[in-house]
């Protein structure tokens, strides 16, 4: 028999049942819940007397999309996930203060582990695979599932693996490195699939990296991302787990039983030179529509945008703040930075990062999706263009009859001093 | 078991997202039916106008990778409180497909040739649809000219799809 790849290992550790041909219903370590999804959800499992949560410690819920709620249906959403939070007891729920995107969030809260199964009614859940979990983007009735019963259901997982060898090129960042792959399988390219992402650039990636590189699977198809849990994994994850492990070497070697079999079976390998690469943007409403940033050099932009569960966080904010540090944004151009959680946000002030955006003109807002879903803080007119390290480019998606070019932190920053898309090597030194 | 038929909408186009479904601003909507009047608001598509061309049409028939892009499962509802119950296309996105099922309606794949078939003969036409579950064939009809075609599900899904959904199934079954 064949080895396994991570996922099915994972998959194997959960299971529940096999109610059919390939589907497999597997048991969950964690919900994850956001006031867009979960609230229909709620009423629901309410209006079929099923008002129940199968684990108060095991779900976990935050307020992100539109915060503080910007009219009355979105305080609407926002009480119903509060006071469903208060009547089930459960301690992990973030209000308005400490609220974040959740995909920035709940990784920051030590709430992913390698081996993990997770949901969430949202389709970058795939994000938490940086830490070696399985974790999925699912709709509001396998949410409502997943709430009472502690369950999901999914097709026994193919996986594809990426490897990626040599070295990112200076410039050149995990968003780009995920822009090419998407622009190389396409969005398609890997349906019912998960993406292990392997190699040495993977490797030397920071959690952070691995996370923007996991964000995105979701854009080329596939149910989620993987990272293999190595030494940056524990290290990242310590102070939640130094109770459990007696040392970060016996952490590391039971993470490292998740790794796949080295006979594991895959559907596809793909080897990528990340050496070869450069900053890249999309063109267009896909986000498999990508081009070296080269090509889209001199393309005005009405907005900047840097925030996101992509590209919101720490690293990122000090790559975009590194390009504008002293400088001033083009008159032409809106800039708005959102640090995606209150922990970023922090930390970001007292390196200075927030002076650093609001002298060179930038908007600083509240951690909150916002603008990349075109809800609140920041959404653009018809016929606007926004420069974005979001993970989205469809037609509407940051306002109605707008586009959007997708782009790393440091080409944002790039493009907001030029006014027009930007090589963000031209702002260096 | 939920009768599957009806008057076909042709969405002759591929990668229709779920902001075109159903744009995001009505995703602060808390009840399904509170997004009747919004289905395909945004569908940049040809000729199509959401005013005039769903009304009483039960069956969609489009191209590859329907429902790509936000997972919100708001876009089967929508369809669900338009009485569409049955999408018929090359492909779907996975989260999409699962959540049509999920709801008990049915997604149903095949192949582009068959596709290129139903939209090169019916499409621009009065046509008709009926599923038949248990044989697995769909009747395409419309003013004298029929097809039949055949398509598959998994036997997981056609229990979702008899059980009314994935809550129902779950609920009595974990
Ligand atoms: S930041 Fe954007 S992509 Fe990420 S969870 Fe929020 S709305 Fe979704």
């Amino acid at each position: 028999m064949a080895g396994k790849t991570i996922a099915e290992k994972i998959f194997d550790a959960h299971h529940a049942d096999n109610p059919a041909g390939d589907i497999h219903v597997i048991s969950l370590d964690a919900v994850f819940c956001h006031e867009i999804t979960t609230p229909v959800a709620i009423n629901d499992l309410a209006a079929k007397g099923k008002d129940r949560v199968f684990d108060s410690d095991k779900i976990m819920a935050v307020i992100d999309h539109v915060t503080p709620a910007k009219d009355s249906k979105t305080a609407l959403q926002g009480k119903i996930l509060r006071e469903w939070a208060r009547r089930h007891n459960l301690k992990n729920f973030f209000d308005v203060g400490r609220n974040g995107v959740c995909h920035a969030l709940f990784p920051e809260k030590g709430f992913v582990r390698p081996g993990y199964t997770i949901i969430m009614g949202d389709s970058h859940t795939c994000t938490h695979g940086a830490f070696g979990a399985f974790a999925a983007g699912v709709g509001t009735t396998d949410l409502a599932v997943g709430i009472l019963k502690g369950v999901c259901a999914f097709r026994y997982p193919k996986s594809m693996k990426i490897i990626i060898n040599g070295d990112l090129p200076d410039g050149v960042f995990a968003k780009d490195l995920i822009l090419h792959i998407i622009g190389k399988i396409g969005v398609n390219g890997a349906t019912d699939r998960v993406i292990e992402f392997a190699g040495p650039v993977v490797e030397k990636m920071s959690m952070e990296s691995r996370m923007t590189l996991c964000n995105m699977a979701v854009e080329a198809g596939a149910t989620s991302g993987i990272c293999y849990p190595d030494e940056t994994t524990v290290e990242y994850l310590w102070r939640f787990i130094s109770d459990q492990y007696p040392s970060k070497e016996d952490a590391l070697a039971d993470y490292r039983s998740w790794l796949p079999d080295p006979d594991a079976e895959y559907d596809k390998i793909i080897e990528i030179d990340a050496s070869a690469l450069a900053p890249l943007v999309t063109f267009g409403y896909r986000p498999d529509n990508v081009k070296p940033v080269s090509e889209m050099e001199g393309t005005p932009v009405d907005q900047v945008y840097i925030g996101s569960c992509t590209n919101g966080r720490m690293e990122d904010l000090r790559a975009a703040a590194g390009v504008l540090m002293g400088k001033r944004i083009s008159d032409s151009v809106r800039g708005v930075v959102s640090p995606a959680t209150p922990g970023i946000f922090n930390q970001a002030m007292e390196e200075g990062i927030l002076k650093t955006f609001m002298d060179a003109g930038f908007c600083v807002t509240n951690p909150t999706c916002g603008a990349c879903l075109g809800m609140s803080c920041g959404v653009i007119a018809e016929g606007e263009v926004c420069a974005s390290t979001t993970n989205r480019n469809f037609n509407g998606r940051m306002g109605k009859g707008g586009m959007v070019h997708l782009m790393s932190p440091a080409t944002a920053a790039a493009t907001a001093l030029a006014g027009c898309i930007t090589n963000s090597n031209l702002y260096k030194g | 078991m939920n009768h599957f038929s009806g008057s076909v909408l042709f969405l002759d186009r591929s990668d229709i997202n779920t902001d075109e479904i159903i744009p995001a601003k009505y995703l602060t909507e808390i009840s399904k039916e509170a997004l009747k009047p919004y289905l395909l608001e945004d569908l940049a598509l040809e000729g199509f106008d959401p005013a005039h061309d769903i009304a009483n049409r039960r069956v969609i028939v489009t191209r590859a990778n329907f429902g790509c892009g936000s997972s919100r499962e708001h876009a089967p509802w929508a369809l669900e409180v338009n009485d569409i119950r049955m999408v018929i296309a090359e492909s779907f996105a996975r989260i999409f497909r699962q959540n049509m099922f999920n709801c008990g309606m049915l997604a149903i794949e095949l192949p582009s040739e068959e596709i290129d078939r139903i939209l090169d003969e019916f499409a621009g036409k009065k046509a008709t649809i009926e599923a038949d579950l248990e044989k697995g064939v769909l009747h395409v009809s419309s003013e004298g000219k029929t097809a039949e075609i055949g398509f598959s599900i998994s036997d997981f899904d056609r229990a979702l799809v008899k059980a009314g959904g994935w809550l129902e199934f779950a609920d009595e079954k974990y």
